[in-house]
């Protein structure tokens, strides 16, 4: 069972913020760390790879420093890891991303599953996944929470809908989608921490020439959608704040409703006066 | 490719500074300078009014689309009902159309599904692709992506739309990337650019922190999934529609994937995306039991009851009542968030509700720079009291 894990490092949480005079995302003083569904991926991949033997290799796109979550990677498991870095792939959207880890994964040459998180929370777009394999031509399943069989050149696997979930059989090659329901991650092992940081780390930087891309068709040379603007998300209502003890600002409130055409009824929905006051 | 400042030229009226959609230029002093993080979108050479930017990117030239008419939109139905957000994405595609001067058409797949064409077209759209087919019955991407694909080679439309639903996350991509098309996800709002009459794709980046506008110039169908629950239906009861069957050969052997089972889990009587009245919980309701409160409250109105994400991680309510950035994103006549704070992450699910009242202990809460009206105070002593006078209001009536 030959596993390629695709993750990428991602800024430590939420806490980016856009500088309200200028615009400007600000970046200085957050950390980076792996992206949190791509660790339940490799996660998934090392409990394949104890229950059937096989390689694992992760494979990630990012700046020279994303050698650090790939290092991370080695520490949990993985055999091998490849970094995509080169200035060429900068601002790469979706498309241009999918290309080139398509085109690097097609360089790795042998696998039998490719896993990747759901989504990564600093774009949040989900479509890395579907998009490699639509490049490598494999069948996908995206959203699995449970890995339950790998048995004769197919996966089951249960994915997560809205509303339940679905049993899927599909064929190998194939490409998952994991999302954190799937497993419980395990801290990297120090021994294998500290082989990921030393010279004979197994660790291969490729840039562009090496897996055989044109700058045109990567990075944001190569994407189909380019952001023309970011801005902070409007907020700000006219916020009136309601004094006095509870049973006042309770009756207060509901005058305020009224005023508003909202009326709270015992059939429970807002009546049709509001319905009106709504469409206006 | 960089991007650097001819420092002589450099006037330092910083209009690149404002355009730089990734933070990359700085002033020291008068003069601009490229910071590393440039990636060299040129968004600064086209506001520099003294030429005084300059760079080594060569243009890149826009294809002619001229030929590429008509908002489309995918009908996600399972088991025989629409979802909700198509109906919600026809409402943005004739605002769309109209400004665009083009069609809307709905695409429906499935086995058994053709009566659901009547509610597309009374929703708003013109045209129904309809393709029906066994192996079409339960989505699964490889035969919808291949439909799609066909339909989108012969018809051509200019612009995509889907619901960012499990569904059309899986399909969105496979689908762009099949037809070489870019694709935007989980936008939040969409508008057309009167010059260059393109569409204009805004979502939310980095958890909900930042807003970015994405356009697609160099590629069609210009693709976007949308959140459901962020657009807005409207029947439409005088629309004419027609239907066109399209014909579907599926190899059922080409289909790498086989359903082996599904099951549903139990859902509450009030979807969120569709309530009127929410009533939501967040870390502040305290405990699982605190919640009844709100349940009854919501009750009350016909509501229902939602909460943020520290309440969906203490086992308070389930996952899928969540709201918020990882969750659904809701637009009800009226959100009344108790005691929830607020973080950025609920907020962008919970934006577009008409009216938002907030009940928290903390003052300074966040929450309370989004609600219309704010209470100070224990929601625990306000939410029953409003129950009270809610109930004795009913029995006058």
């Amino acid at each position: 069972m030959d596993i390629v894990v695709l993750i990428k490092q991602v800024p430590d949480s939420s806490e980016v913020k856009l500088d309200p005079k200028t615009g400007h995302l600000l970046r200085e003083g957050i950390g980076a760390i792996m992206n949190p569904d791509d660790r339940h991926a490799l996660e998934a991949a090392v409990r394949l790879k104890e229950a059937h033997g096989g390689r694992i290799v992760v494979l990630s796109m990012g700046p020279a420093q994303a050698i650090d979550v790939v290092s991370e990677a080695i520490g949990m498991g993985a055999d091998e890891a490849v970094l995509l870095s080169d200035s060429a792939f900068a601002g790469a959207d979706t498309w241009a991303t999918s290309s080139t880890l398509g085109k690097a994964i097609e360089k790795i040459g042998k696998y039998d599953l490719i896993i990747c998180g759901r989504q990564a929370i600093d774009g949040d777009t989900a479509q890395i996944g579907p998009q490699v394999a639509e490049y490598l031509g494999l069948p996908q399943v995206t959203y699995v929470f449970d890995i339950e069989a790998v048995t004769d050149g197919t996966v089951v696997v249960k994915k997560r809908l809205e509303d339940g979930y679905e049993k899927v059989q599909c064929d190998l090659p194939a490409l998952l989608t994991v999302i954190a329901e799937v497993n419980r991650t395990r801290y990297p092992a120090i021994g294998n921490l500290i082989d990921a940081c030393g010279e004979q780390a197994p660790i291969t930087i490729w840039n562009a020439a090496d897996i055989g891309v044109m700058t045109c068709d990567v990075g944001l040379a190569g994407s189909l959608t380019h952001v023309i603007r970011t801005f902070a998300p409007k907020g700000g209502r006219q916020t009136q704040m309601l004094e006095g003890d509870t049973g006042t600002v309770v009756r207060t409130l509901l005058e305020k409703l009224r005023e508003n055409h909202l009326v709270l009824t015992d059939s429970g929905v807002l009546s049709a006066e509001c319905r009106e006051g709504k469409l206006s | 490719m960089t991007v650097w400042v001819e420092a002589d030229l450099c006037n330092g009226c910083r209009r690149c500074l404002k355009a730089c959609p990734y933070g990359a230029i700085e002033f020291s002093g008068e003069k601009a300078s490229v910071l590393e993080r440039c990636t060299s979108c040129g968004a600064c050479i086209e506001v520099c009014r003294q030429s005084a930017m300059k760079s080594d990117i060569r243009p890149r030239s826009v294809p002619d689309f001229s030929d590429r008419k008509g908002i489309w939109v995918f009908a996600e139905q399972r088991n025989g009902q629409l979802a909700h957000g198509a109906l919600e994405l026809l409402g943005k595609a004739r605002q769309l159309a109209a400004e665009l001067g083009e069609d809307v058409c709905a695409l429906l797949l499935g086995h058994g599904v053709s009566q659901l064409a009547e509610t597309l077209i009374r929703y708003g759209a013109r045209t129904v692709y309809l393709a029906e087919h066994e192996a079409l019955a339960d989505y699964r991407t490889l035969p919808y992506t291949d439909v799609l694909e066909d339909l989108i080679e012969r018809h051509r439309p200019g612009i995509l739309l889907m619901s960012a639903t499990h569904i059309g996350r899986d399909l969105a991509p496979r689908l762009s990337r099949r037809v070489g098309a870019g694709l935007t996800a989980d936008c939040t709002d969409l508008e057309v650019d009167p010059d260059e009459k393109i569409l204009l794709q805004t979502r939310p980046a980095f958890g909900g922190n930042v807003m970015a506008t994405i356009v697609n110039r160099y590629s069609r169908p210009q693709m976007a999934t949308v959140r459901p629950g962020v657009m807005e239906a409207h029947q439409r009861p005088g629309n004419e529609g027609r239907v066109v069957t399209t014909p579907v050969s599926i190899h059922e052997k080409s289909i790498a994937a086989k359903l082996l089972g599904a099951v549903r889990e139990k859902k509450d009587a009030v979807k969120l995306c569709e309530a009127k009245v929410i009533v939501a919980g967040g870390r502040g309701v305290g405990d699982a039991g605190g919640f009844r409160v709100l349940e009854e409250l919501a009750e009350i109105v016909n509501g229902a009851v939602a909460g943020t994400r520290v309440a969906v991680e203490e086992g308070w309510i389930s996952a899928d009542r969540q709201v918020g950035q990882t969750g659904q994103s809701v637009r009800p006549e009226l959100y009344i968030a108790c005691g929830i704070s607020g973080a950025i992450q609920h907020r962008a699910g919970m934006l577009n509700s008409r009216y938002v009242v907030a009940i928290n202990k903390d003052p300074r809460a966040p929450i309370f720079q989004v609600a219309d009206w704010g209470i100070r105070g224990d929601l625990r002593e306000v939410v029953p009291e409003l129950v009270r006078q809610l109930k004795s209001e009913v029995r006058q009536a």
